[in-house]
């Protein structure tokens, strides 16, 4: 057989995951607005750090889950990526406790 | 090896080789295990911010009284609030939000581009490249207006007191660089050109790696190849330099 170009198929667009990934992209764009009206209207404390991490931590499920295709990978792959990221919480509680110890020079 | 995603034959046991574990192809997999190792990176960087952060005393009293001074740790918001054109007016983490907005968006054109190449409709995802370079570029640019501003400093400076040969004396900061700083104690400075410098860094080879997907798609390399499988693999480095900037942007900026 002679050598063939391949043949490319363009398929049409996936209206309805595009529209899923603008309705994701607008979820973090409101997000991030709450952020900007929290950073103002609130006093400094731990309520509001709280607040904060949660938040981000949503941004960061949105991003990885949706964006990154992380939710729809095998599940395997998935806990695999997650379960490590333990050591970072554990290395954030007690860097941030043992600093709060140290006396400032 | 026209395809690199390869499928189990059927009838065929996983052990007999050509099945790629946890169903993803080899390139993606080992793209997810360095960007874990990428996040532990920003990771200890942010951790120890946090650990010299929470080291040093917090500022106590009313927002709008705020002053610049070594004896506290600044609050972000009163150090970051310049824009470009709009000199002397004050607006708070503004040009951080919109830097953060071009960021975002630019993860949206990139997964539309992820979308297109799996339909293999080249315009698209050159398209798509297109617009996340851009956002990539804009990013960048408003990054060196940033750190310009930073390290140039307010007009006046901050008057700071401490030893200087040996004796106390008063003397006048004007920015920041690696050891002093106007803003409050120099190890902010370094966290700030530290943290923003290695993510920036970041954006940078992003870009880099973006364009190179662009000159190859444009020149058809993936047409011939006969999948887009490249785009999502830098596709899911681009996300997670936008992740980052969403840690940052709250560690750094809002808390």
């Amino acid at each position: 057989m002679a050598h063939k170009e391949p043949q490319i198929i363009v398929l049409p667009p996936n209206k309805e995951k595009i529209k899923k990934l603008w309705r994701v992209a607008l979820i973090l764009l409101a997000i991030t607005v709450f952020e900007f009206f929290i950073a103002f209207t609130m006093d400094h404390g731990p309520a509001k750090t709280f607040i904060f991490v949660v938040l981000t931590i949503v941004k960061a499920g949105y991003i990885v889950g949706e964006f990154m295709h992380l939710k729809y990978e095998a599940k395997l792959l998935f806990w695999a990526v997650l379960i490590p990221m333990i050591f970072v919480v554990w290395m954030l509680v007690t860097f941030v406790y043992e600093g709060m110890q140290i006396v400032p020079l | 090896m026209d395809q690199s995603t390869a499928a189990i034959p059927h009838g065929k046991s996983e052990w007999d080789g050509g099945a790629s574990p946890m169903g993803i192809s080899y390139g993606k997999l080992m793209m997810w295990f360095f960007l874990m190792s990428d996040a532990f990176t920003f990771s200890g960087l942010l951790i120890t911010y946090g650990l010299v952060r929470s080291s040093n005393a917090a500022y106590e009293g009313a927002v709008e009284n705020f002053q610049f001074a070594v004896t506290h740790w600044p609050i972000p918001e009163k150090v970051f609030d310049a824009v470009p054109f709009l000199h002397g007016v004050e607006l708070p983490l503004i040009f951080v939000g919109i830097m953060t907005f071009v960021l975002i968006m630019s993860s949206v054109t990139m997964v539309l581009a992820v979308e297109a190449g799996h339909r293999m409709d080249r315009l698209a995802v050159e398209k798509w490249m297109l617009w996340t370079i851009l956002g990539g570029i804009t990013f960048l640019s408003c990054q060196a207006w940033e750190w310009t501003h930073f390290i140039i400093g307010t007009e006046g400076g901050t008057v700071m007191s401490g030893y200087i040969n040996g004796r106390m004396a008063e003397y006048t900061v004007t920015g920041a660089n690696l050891v002093q700083n106007q803003y409050g104690p120099p190890a902010f400075a370094d966290f700030f050109f530290f943290i923003t410098g290695f993510h920036g860094f970041h954006v940078f080879t992003g870009v880099l790696f973006n364009f190179l997907i662009f000159y190859n798609t444009v020149t058809g390399l993936y047409d011939r190849r006969g999948h887009y499988e490249m785009v999502e693999k830098v596709g899911l480095y681009w996300h997670f330099v936008d992740l980052v900037w969403v840690f940052v942007f709250t560690f750094f900026y809002l808390v």
